[in-house]
């Protein structure tokens, strides 16, 4: 089992001497994660913050849904957006099969319900009282709303960082709509599954490690925000 | 209340707009051929060799998705790519008979070989092909099968079938692993098995293993066991919108002395993979 020794060294060579393959596979990594981050957070955290804000009939039900989306199996959703997006699919038009964009679409559909139930669950959660507290202190509707989005901040950023590290590390969707073609739609992870494919599983290894340090480092920058 | 509806609709189109936005930078109109092609070529290394060999000598860039045969013939029949590199005559002379392939071009052959731990608890060394299946079955040795549609599986269920076997889905021996060609060996040597592999793969993986390798070639050389690969373009009346032109420069490239050349001359370990056949 030296491979996973190997993987060590392999990780540290990768990254240090600039290995070309894997910073295009790093780079498209980044790539689908922020767009499908930026879509599923601009649309999640209204939707989810309304969810949770508001009472309307069908409430509970709406939950229900979301909470459930929140399994949705990754290759299905591959498939599900394959079928879209192929020529012969309704959005074949597009061309977005076997592209980055092809794949943050297939990612947002992950992520989103992540963020809007955990957003939701937040505001849930957040105190009663607090609603009656600033409408005694004589807040507008604006200033009310802006305050609870304020107090639910942590709870928006944990979602954050849950659907984050779930699009970060997908594989299904990527290898299904992407089509893992190198230097183009290859990413970190399938990447990862092409060289174990291959028997490098030293390279696999790497790899895996290089994606974790990634990982590391987006959530030390976001613990920066927690301080305050 | 509604105001905040249609605030939260306004969010939702900015935001799909933007992803719009991202993809129509995405996109490129150069000139690029997207290929679907069997794992075989890609795991091998092969196209990783003549990719940018192709794109020095035509000006085009050489794109392709690694999956077995039948979903690779599957991405050509729904038109998501220009042209196939497969493995499977049968398959292929059906896909042209129903309209959606065109102008086949056989280009090169390895062979398939039969492979199994170097005790051979089956006895099957240097025996024909069918008649070494036969004793696997009836030792009841592991045999692992991909199990995936791909060229390699559609030759080894023709191969079972010769001999005369009912199917063996279910009983313990004949394990079905869902994967390529590298993973499926590794899982044979896992169980000490037995299976059936073509035979640029198997050097692949005697490369990658060096010393550790435990899984000999026991059965090769027979007629039957011939790896035929060829280019297809897709029938441009069932897919008007993939690059047909492209298609064909690239098949007559590789069944041309340039590509033939260079196949040709592909070696892993100092051992040819491929022999080149295009006409």
């Amino acid at each position: 089992m030296n491979f996973l020794l190997d993987g060590f060294i392999t990780a540290i060579r990768l990254l240090f001497q600039g290995d070309e393959e894997t910073y295009a596979a790093v780079f498209a990594t980044l790539q689908v994660t922020g767009y499908s981050m930026s879509a599923s957070l601009a649309m999640g955290i209204p939707l989810g913050f309304a969810l949770g804000y508001f009472d309307f009939p069908l409430k509970k039900q709406l939950r229900f849904i979301t909470d459930t989306l929140m399994a949705l199996p990754t290759v299905f959703i591959g498939l599900v957006v394959y079928a879209l997006l192929s020529n012969k699919g309704p959005l074949g038009e597009l061309r977005l099969l076997f592209t980055l964009p092809g794949i943050a679409i297939g990612l947002t559909i992950l992520a989103l319900p992540i963020v809007i139930s955990l957003s939701a669950a937040t505001v849930e959660a957040m105190d009663r009282q607090l609603r009656t507290t600033l409408i005694s202190l004589g807040a507008d509707r604006l200033q009310l709303l802006l305050s609870i989005l304020w107090e639910v901040r942590f709870g928006i950023l944990a979602a954050t960082v849950n659907a984050f590290g779930r699009v970060m590390t997908e594989v299904g969707i990527s290898m299904m709509v992407g089509g893992n073609i190198k230097w183009h739609t290859r990413t970190i992870t399938t990447a990862i599954a092409l060289e174990t494919n291959k028997g490098l599983f030293s390279m696999g290894i790497a790899l895996g490690l290089v994606l974790l340090l990634i990982a590391f480092g987006v959530n030390l920058a976001l613990s920066f925000l927690r301080k305050k | 209340m509604n105001r905040m509806v249609t605030r939260i609709f306004k969010c939702f189109l900015l935001a799909v707009l933007i992803l719009l936005a991202g993809a129509s930078t995405g996109m490129t109109e150069s000139k690029t051929l997207m290929m679907a092609t069997t794992t075989s070529t890609d795991s091998t290394g092969l196209l990783n060799y003549l990719a940018p060999l192709y794109t020095k000598a035509v000006g085009v860039e050489l794109k392709w998705t690694a999956v077995g045969t039948g979903k690779a013939l599957a991405l050509g029949q729904n038109c998501d790519v220009d042209v196939l590199l497969v493995h499977d005559p049968e398959a292929e002379q059906k896909f042209i008979a129903n309209g959606f392939g065109v102008n086949r071009k056989e280009i090169m052959y390895n062979d398939f070989v039969l492979i199994g731990p170097a005790a051979d608890p089956a006895a099957i060394k240097g025996k024909g092909t069918l008649e070494a299946l036969k004793l696997i079955q009836a030792k009841g040795a592991v045999f692992a099968s991909r199990g995936d549609e791909s060229g390699t599986h559609a030759m080894e269920k023709a191969l079972w079938k010769k001999t005369g076997a009912d199917l063996m889905e279910k009983e313990a021996w004949y394990v079905q692993t869902g994967q390529g060609m590298l993973p499926t060996i590794s899982i044979a040597e896992e169980y000490k098995g037995y299976t059936l592999t073509d035979r640029g793969t198997y050097y692949k993986y005697e490369a990658v293993k060096g010393s550790d390798l435990s899984l000999k070639i026991l059965v090769e050389g027979d007629d039957i066991l011939k790896n035929q690969y060829s280019v297809m373009a897709l029938d441009p009346k069932h897919c008007p919108k993939s690059r047909y032109d492209l298609a064909m420069q690239f098949a007559n490239w590789m069944a041309g002395p340039d590509g033939q050349k260079l196949i040709g001359d592909f070696k892993v370990n100092g051992k040819p993979l491929f022999t080149a056949n295009g006409k």
